[in-house]
């Protein structure tokens, strides 16, 4: 009897983009749209009563903060609950704590949990939809969607195209920086070239190791490319076409063992102004955050007006009531698909 | 202790050179008698086995697997894990000395060792090569191997010292056993937990490297290269469950160059790659772990070729509990007695072309070997009467739920096998009969 047998994910969940099919991510990011324009008293009726538990095993601010308000205004009952002060730090494991919140009347739970995988024990475990809001080194399927979304409103002529697998050609996404550690990368690169992107990963090979090529999957259809060296990366955008900078930030919490030297990287691979406007003076730029100004972005570009990074914040509000009414099966949402 | 015909069976003893129709009299816990099909029906008021259709080959032997017992009787137990050997063919298995407290001491191994333990078939037991397997001070060989040592290993903490390491396999040169080590230079492993390569960096989980196990064989085989050509000794290496192409190559020429190294590997190792981590299924966690499948296949040659010595289980039970945690948290390890058999017949035999005999081989008398058990992993007159008695053409599911191991962890359930043991006879004792 394996974990995986006795267990199935509920529909809903969302644990990574590497299943998700194109045309859920185009019903996600409708459904973002719908309750984006929707007026606030009405918005709030549609998971009125409704039970979230946000299950917060690290600290964060902008993705708990945004799953919170997402809910609230949506009029649901949030819980936190965090390592600190909980069960948790009394060595409760991940399944007994998740079939407590069940108990609770839980009807779906948002995970931010620092172990890769830990979203699919939970969803195994508890049968409840699960939304990944981070794990480990391993995915961040909402950040994803976010980032998506802020390409499509701020890119030109993109408004109003349909989603699917041309949606993004002719754009180039550079993703920079600590790619080994990042979650944010790896849903990205796992999602947007089967949009249509080229995604080219850059960064030194300590951070960047050439098994991210696998990324792109068994077929060739998601490839991801690499490219060392940054200033080549920015001039990579093909004729007619547009250009993104993900920026990201080095995680020296996660650089056990690796020996970098951060003059040395600054040097080859901050976005500072010169860069950007020698290099790829038109190109949209975007940090998950969060950010070290002075580090891998200089603040007159984070601050710039290249810069999406406010929208990126404010895209993931409404994805993530997109995601709730979802995972809850509210509001009218057709495809729960995992 | 009654004698037991086993008649009618296709007998392969490899170390007899023995593939043949024979019948089989037991007799008081000793094979009395090998004869020509006929000869031996003249015997009555026997036990007797119909073995038509059968392969009768010696009991299979496992230098390496974790029983757990004493100190975590909630995942197995000594009977518990005999009883699992018993069922997937094993009369004799090799206790590691990873228990609470570590097996280290001569009062702690004649406990391991006593029939009071309820073992069903013969345990055997490698203690702790340094004191609480610290890696630190070397245990009392001699002691130990006077009542019952056959080798000694810090199991899955390698002795990472080299002058500590060089002292264990000078002394166990002078007992004539081997220093059974556990390749992993764990200082480039924190943190890690599965194969290094494009799964890993997709699941975002930290990979070990080919070179952490790699370095220690490389490092264990100078050691022995210095040790005879300065102290004159002869020391014997086994490097556990072998599981990159890297070290099968550093012990194929180490073995060329005539020095005295033996290796195992794991079914485990032969038959999955880390794809099989899937969307981190626990029960595909071990140490070693699963390779890709250049190593898978690398194993397979090194089986083919006579690299490899011996197949040996690494039987790791864990609770449900246990196995039920995030993949970094959860403990490594599967369950792999029940297995073994139907893995090695499927994957070398049908898959690869080995012979039978050759899979018999590398599952009792090699094994057997190595730990120089006298009178066991063969069927000749005198020796032990240790059997296997296996359908060699029965394909079936292995269905966790249904094992005499008190653990589940496998990643094999409901996998396809080939292969079915019929019964199991132990010292003339039957254990396991399906």
């Amino acid at each position: 009897m394996t974990i995986l047998e006795t267990g199935t994910v509920a529909a809903g969940s969302l644990l990574t983009v590497a299943n998700l099919a194109v045309e859920e991510v185009a019903a996600i990011l409708a459904a973002t749209d719908r309750l984006e324009r929707m007026a606030a008293p009405e918005r709030a009726k549609i998971l009125a009563g409704r039970r979230i538990a946000l299950l917060f095993y690290e600290s964060s601010t902008r993705t708990r903060t945004s799953f919170e308000l997402a809910a609230k205004s949506l009029g649901a009952m949030t819980t936190l609950v965090s390592d600190k002060s909980s069960s948790i730090e009394k060595g409760e494991s991940l399944k007994d704590t998740g079939l407590t919140l069940r108990a609770l009347g839980a009807e779906c739970i948002v995970l931010r949990h620092a172990n890769s995988g830990a979203p699919y024990l939970l969803a195994k475990s508890t049968g409840l939809p699960v939304l990944n809001a981070g794990d480990g080194m391993h995915e961040h399927p909402s950040q994803a969607l976010l980032d998506l979304r802020t390409m499509l409103t701020r890119l030109p002529g993109m408004s109003g195209r349909l989603i699917n697998g041309k949606t993004l050609g002719g754009v180039t996404v550079v993703i920079t920086g600590d790619i080994l550690h990042s979650r944010v990368a790896r849903s990205n690169a796992m999602l947007l070239p089967r949009l249509g992107a080229r995604v080219v990963l850059c960064g030194p090979k300590e951070l960047l190791p050439e098994d991210a090529l696998g990324l792109g999957g068994a077929d060739s259809s998601g490839a991801v490319e690499i490219e060392r060296d940054f200033d080549k990366a920015l001039k990579q955008t093909a004729s007619n076409g547009t250009m993104v900078v993900m920026m990201l930030r080095i995680q020296r919490e996660r650089l056990a063992g690796l020996e970098l030297d951060l003059g040395d990287y600054i040097s080859r691979y901050q976005l500072d102004e010169e860069r950007l406007m020698a290099r790829a003076p038109e190109a949209l730029v975007m940090h998950p955050g969060p950010m070290i100004r002075g580090l891998e972005i200089s603040g007159e570009v984070a601050d710039g007006p290249n810069s999406a990074i406010e929208d990126q914040v404010r895209n993931g509000l409404a994805v993530r009531m997109a995601l709730l009414v979802r995972a809850l099966g509210a509001g009218g949402f057709e495809s729960v698909t995992v | 202790m009654s004698d037991i015909l086993i008649l009618n069976g296709r007998l392969v003893d490899p170390a007899s050179g023995v593939d043949a129709e024979r019948d089989l009299l037991l007799r008081h816990g000793r094979v009395a008698a090998v004869e020509m099909p006929g000869e031996l029906r003249a015997v009555k008021g026997k036990e007797t086995i119909d073995a038509k259709g059968m392969i009768v080959a010696p009991g299979l032997v496992d230098v390496h697997v974790h029983l757990r017992e004493p100190g975590q009787t909630y995942k197995e137990s000594i009977k518990t894990g005999t009883a699992a050997a018993a069922a997937g063919g094993f009369t004799s298995v090799v206790a590691m000395p990873n228990t609470l407290p570590v097996n280290d001491t001569v009062e702690k191994l004649e406990w391991m060792l006593d029939a009071a333990r309820g073992a069903v078939v013969k345990l055997f037991a490698m203690p702790a090569a340094t004191f609480g397997s610290l890696g630190e001070e070397i245990t009392d060989f001699h002691e130990l191997a006077r009542v019952g040592a056959v080798g000694f290993t810090d199991d899955g903490k390698p002795v990472l010292v080299d002058r500590v390491m060089r002292g264990a396999l000078v002394a166990a040169a002078g007992i004539g056993v081997p220093v059974s080590q556990h390749a992993e230079d764990t200082r480039l492993t924190g943190g890690c937990s599965m194969n290094a390569g494009p799964v890993a960096f997709r699941l975002g989980l930290r990979g070990m490297t080919v070179e952490a196990e790699s370095k220690i064989v490389e490092r264990d085989i100078r050691l022995l290269r210095d040790i005879e050509q300065h102290d004159g000794l002869r020391p014997h290496l086994h490097v556990q469950h072998v599981s990159t192409a890297k070290a099968m190559e550093a012990i194929r020429q180490a073995k060329r160059a005539g020095l005295h190294v033996t290796c195992e590997v794991a079914p485990h190792h032969f038959t999955l790659t880390d794809e099989a981590v899937g969307d981190y299924d626990t029960n595909a966690k071990m140490n070693p772990p699963l390779r890709n499948d250049a190593d898978r296949l690398a194993m397979i040659a090194g089986l083919m070729d006579g690299t490899v010595d011996c197949i040996a289980t690494d039987h790791a039970p864990h609770a449900l509990f246990e196995k039920e945690q995030e993949f970094e948290r959860a403990p490594n390890g599967i369950t792999g007695l029940e297995t073994a058999l139907g893995l090695a017949l499927r994957v070398l035999h049908k898959g690869n072309g080995m012979s039978i005999s050759r899979v018999i081989e590398l599952m009792s008398a090699q094994p057997a070997g190595i730990v120089s058990l006298d009178g066991r992993g063969t069927l000749s007159v005198g020796s032990f009467a240790d059997v296997v008695v296996f359908d060699p053409a029965a394909e079936w599911s292995f269905e966790a739920a249904k094992s005499r191991s008190k653990s589940r962890n496998t990643p094999f359930d409901g996998a396809p096998m080939l292969g079915r043991v019929a019964a199991t006879i132990s010292e003339g004792r039957v254990v396991f009969k399906a």
